[in-house]
């Protein structure tokens, strides 16, 4: 191995041959890992490639079938949360696991000490979370209740926690997900100095933009397997991709529009607030052949936006016009049978049901339609053929159409939420945060897919956090922001930085005049 | 002590779990019964003897059975559409009033026909009573565990009323119980000079009636996505409030089918001691039976079989029938256990 050339560095984890089968899969196999000190090793691979499944082994969550840990130079006894612990690894998990009514200093403190003498230490904590946090730029307010702290600052208490417990060795999974860029921006500053103070890091993503920021060296993960192990200095951006989807990253290329007629409007909608802004008087226009890309930063009004168009937000006052016709009663039905697909920014609560198996979720839309149903009857054999096309045609991965969609991968779910919703070619599409949560290899697939959908004339509404998605797939570009639209301006017409300043709330009077 | 979810279950162990859960449910209650003073060996042979022992045991366990049958199958329903429906009681006996009301001699048709009407008054009575809980479920969120259990009081005493007023029956002694059964309107029995009524055969038809609408219809398929995630129900175009509201009625009507065949087949008239809490019964028996129709036959008869067992026992072995309560409720405890240890792995440390 190319990482045994640096005599210094000791080895603080180790790990070797690790196989963890569940039932047929297996999740992971014969992977080695190998952690110096003072280093970023980043975990690169798809959803399903099984980061999280081994990370969840090094930490005792799962019991390895075969292959061993040593820690320090120590075996780690398996299945055990509290050994690894105690032998100073320490993990962020992607969802937080704190305690919303505690405030920060508590939830750092929990479980160091027995409770009955939780209060005897608070002061000494203090000194000791505020000496870390000055060391590492982990700014947090101490006193503050979870429920009430933003979702960089939980993350910066999860670090704290893991760094309260002298934890040498640190695994974040996916840290960058919930955060903004300027918030990513601080968390490598941390990382770079926590590094330099002798710990050690594994960063699990799938980000290569971040992978290559921040790593010293990455290991790529495919199906369970290890597909490569890079310095990340001598590694090209391309040559991790193709070593994470094993092979030709497939390329999106966006022809130029052909726009044509309007076929979806919002006149002056307001709506309730729902996960952050409701909408303010809002107008929009999407036009046939063209992919309108919605920007904004998260909690602008976007999620009431897709709501009001999916049909499960009512709007308080203005018209919704489809193909021109001005509607009545809006509803999720009454948004289907106009011919409009929906993707769901939430795959598991809204998009999906996951105790209910592949078919009964791919016709859940349609299940009403002499398709599928006669007589109040269902016919499985048609749902079925059906989820196997589905199946088929957008590369789920799954055993069966009856497996239960709970065990598919966020990608292979989102592959069936956009075959439910392409089904019988709508021609306007709404996809919001489509490609959140998602691996390169899927994040390219959705995106040719509305882009599919655009060239053969639907209009697309594409709502996304992420300004890069939205600039490289939008023919136009609107910016929400507490539940106003800007002005939409043309591909290109505007800088990030313009767009970013509309963003953030400046130059709302295009908004204004647009919106009167 | 940590839970991992299981990827799959496999059909042995749908079935090996549920046995073990009754295993365990023996070897729980022995224990009871060695503190009684009894041996449990004796007992639980006596039990099974008084439930399955002869033709009349048999039957016996049959005929408890299948008011059982009928608030499971309402339980199990309403349960699989997450609609905590914890009055079958209520639907029981609005179910039971209705069927004396119609059954005493205010309708007049041949019994082809008066029985059918019957029934389906019945049903429509049991049904509406569920369905205001629902509405005000879907319409204000008020929790319907609060207003179907409240309504079960509110019923008793609305029946105890009815009893001791117009429906009151005035050669009855003084007894607060309403008149009898016209000939016509009562449910035959199945064997001669036998007490097993053709309530049981209605019982188990409408579990299969049942099992069909779960499985094959868009009403079922509405229910079960409604129940696993209403959102994404809503999301997907499914009316949840309207399955919410057909739901209360499916489960109501079968409730109070438990009330029509418990009178119109085995009492003849209704009395205040109509139902000794088969309505909550149906909440255990439908949890044994992890919600399925079908299986909602055989854990109502292996509840009816301890009852039936625990009465003939209690006569020979000096063991109190109170054992029987302790079995159905240890049982549903392992159930539940078990259903748990079905998902999900248990890893120690």
């Amino acid at each position: 191995m190319d990482t045994a050339d640096l005599p210094e560095a000791e080895t603080v984890l180790r790990l070797t041959g690790i196989t963890k089968r569940f039932g047929a899969l297996v999740a992971n196999d014969h992977i080695s890992l190998a952690l110096k000190r003072g280093e970023v090793v980043a975990l690169l691979g798809e959803n399903g490639a099984g980061k999280t499944t081994l990370m969840n082994i090094l930490f005792g969550h799962y019991t390895a079938d075969e292959g061993q840990i040593e820690v320090f130079g120590k075996a780690l006894p398996s299945g055990d949360p509290n050994a690894a612990l105690a032998a100073g690894i320490g993990m962020v998990h992607q969802h937080f696991a704190l305690a919303d009514q505690m405030t920060a200093l508590e939830n750092i403190v929990l479980g160091t000490r027995p409770l009955w003498s939780f209060n005897l230490g608070k002061a000494q904590a203090r000194q000791r979370i505020t000496q870390l946090a000055s060391d590492y730029g982990l700014q947090v307010e101490p006193d503050r209740m979870i429920a009430e702290l933003s979702v960089g600052e939980r993350q910066r208490v999860e670090i704290l926690k893991a760094l309260y417990r002298e934890a040498r060795i640190l695994i974040l999974d996916e840290p960058t997900a919930v955060l903004t860029p300027m918030e990513t921006e601080a968390l490598f500053a941390t990382l770079k100095k926590l590094v330099a103070a002798g710990l050690s890091v594994i960063f699990i993503s799938h980000k290569l933009g971040e992978v290559q920021a921040v790593s010293d060296r990455v290991v790529v993960l495919r199906g369970g397997k290890l597909a490569g192990e890079r310095k990340t200095s001598e590694a090209t951006r391309r040559q991790l991709a193709e070593l994470m989807v094993g092979g030709q990253l497939p390329v999106n290329e966006i022809g130029p529009s052909t726009s044509r007629e309007i076929l979806f409007e919002l006149n002056n909608i307001s709506t309730r607030s729902v996960g952050g802004a409701g909408l303010n008087g809002v107008s929009m226009q999407l036009r046939g052949g063209e992919i309108t890309g919605l920007a904004g930063i998260s909690g602008n009004g976007q999620a009431a936006l897709a709501a009001l168009i999916a049909g499960t937000l009512e709007a308080r006052g203005g018209d919704i016009v489809v193909h021109g016709q001005k509607t009545v009663r809006w509803s999720p039905r009454a948004a289907l049978d106009c011919g409009i697909g929906r993707i769901p920014e939430d795959r598991h609560a809204t998009g999906m049901i996951g105790d209910m198996s592949v078919a009964e979720n791919v016709i859940s839309e349609a299940y009403r339609s002499p398709r599928f149903s006669r007589f109040g009857f269902l016919n499985w054999k048609a749902a079925a053929s059906f989820a196997s096309g589905i199946i088929k045609a957008y590369d789920v991965k799954c055993p069966s159409p009856e497996a239960r969609v709970r065990l598919l991968s966020g990608g292979n779910m989102q592959k069936l939420i956009l075959g439910r919703a392409l089904d019988g070619d709508p021609d306007i599409i709404i996809a919001s945060q489509p490609t959140r949560g998602l691996d390169v290899g899927a994040v390219a697939y959705v995106h040719a897919r509305l882009i599919e959908a655009r060239d053969r004339g639907a209009a697309v509404l594409l709502i996304s956090e992420d300004l890069d998605e939205i600039q490289t797939l939008s023919d136009r570009i609107a910016v929400i922001h507490r539940g106003q639209l800007s002005r939409p301006s043309a591909r290109g017409e505007l800088s990030v930085m313009e767009l970013g300043e509309l963003m953030a709330g400046h130059g709302t009077e295009a908004g204004a005049s647009h919106a009167a | 002590m940590r839970l991992e979810p299981r990827p799959s279950s496999s059909m042995a162990a749908t079935l090996l779990w549920p046995a073990g859960a009754i295993l365990a449910t023996i070897l729980l209650s022995s224990l009871l019964v060695m503190i009684a003073g009894a041996s449990p060996f004796t007992v639980f042979w006596l039990v099974v003897k008084g439930a399955a022992g002869s033709q009349f045991a048999l039957l016996e366990t049959f005929t408890r059975a299948t008011p059982l049958i009928f608030t499971g199958l309402a339980v199990a329903v309403a349960f699989r559409a997450r609609l905590w429906n914890i009055g079958a009681e209520a639907q029981l006996y609005l179910g039971a009033v209705m069927t004396v009301v119609l059954g005493t001699g205010a309708v007049a048709l041949p019994s082809a026909g008066l029985i059918p009407v019957i029934m389906i008054a019945a049903m429509l009575t049991g049904a509406l009573t569920l369905l205001g809980p629902a509405i005000l479920k879907t319409r204000f969120g008020v929790d319907e565990v609060v207003t179907t259990l409240l309504l079960n009081f509110i019923v008793l005493l609305f029946v105890s009323m009815l009893l001791e007023g117009p429906l009151k029956d005035p050669t009855g002694m003084g007894w607060p119980q309403s008149k009898r059964m016209i000939a016509d309107a009562q449910l035959p029995r199945l064997i001669k000079g036998k007490r097993l009524h053709f309530g049981f055969v209605l019982a188990v038809v409408s579990a299969l009636i049942v099992w069909v609408i779960m499985k094959k219809t868009t009403l079922g398929y509405e229910m079960r996505a409604v129940g696993h995630n209403a959102e994404a129900a809503r999301f997907a175009g499914i009316p949840v409030n309207r399955v919410i509201a057909k739901t209360a009625l499916l489960s109501g009507g079968l409730a109070a089918l438990a009330g029509f065949s418990e009178v119109a087949g085995l009492k003849g008239n209704l009395t205040l001691d109509l139902s000794p809490g088969y309505g909550y019964t149906g909440i255990v028996v439908a949890m044994l039976a992890m919600l399925n129709p079908l299986g909602v036959i055989v854990a109502a008869i292996f509840v009816a079989g301890i009852f039936v067992g625990a009465d003939a026992m209690s006569r020979s072995a000096n063991v109190p029938s109170y054992i029987a309560q302790v079995m159905v409720a240890i049982s549903l405890l392992t159930m539940v256990a078990a259903i748990m240890l079905m998902r999900y792995r248990v890893r120690w440390r």
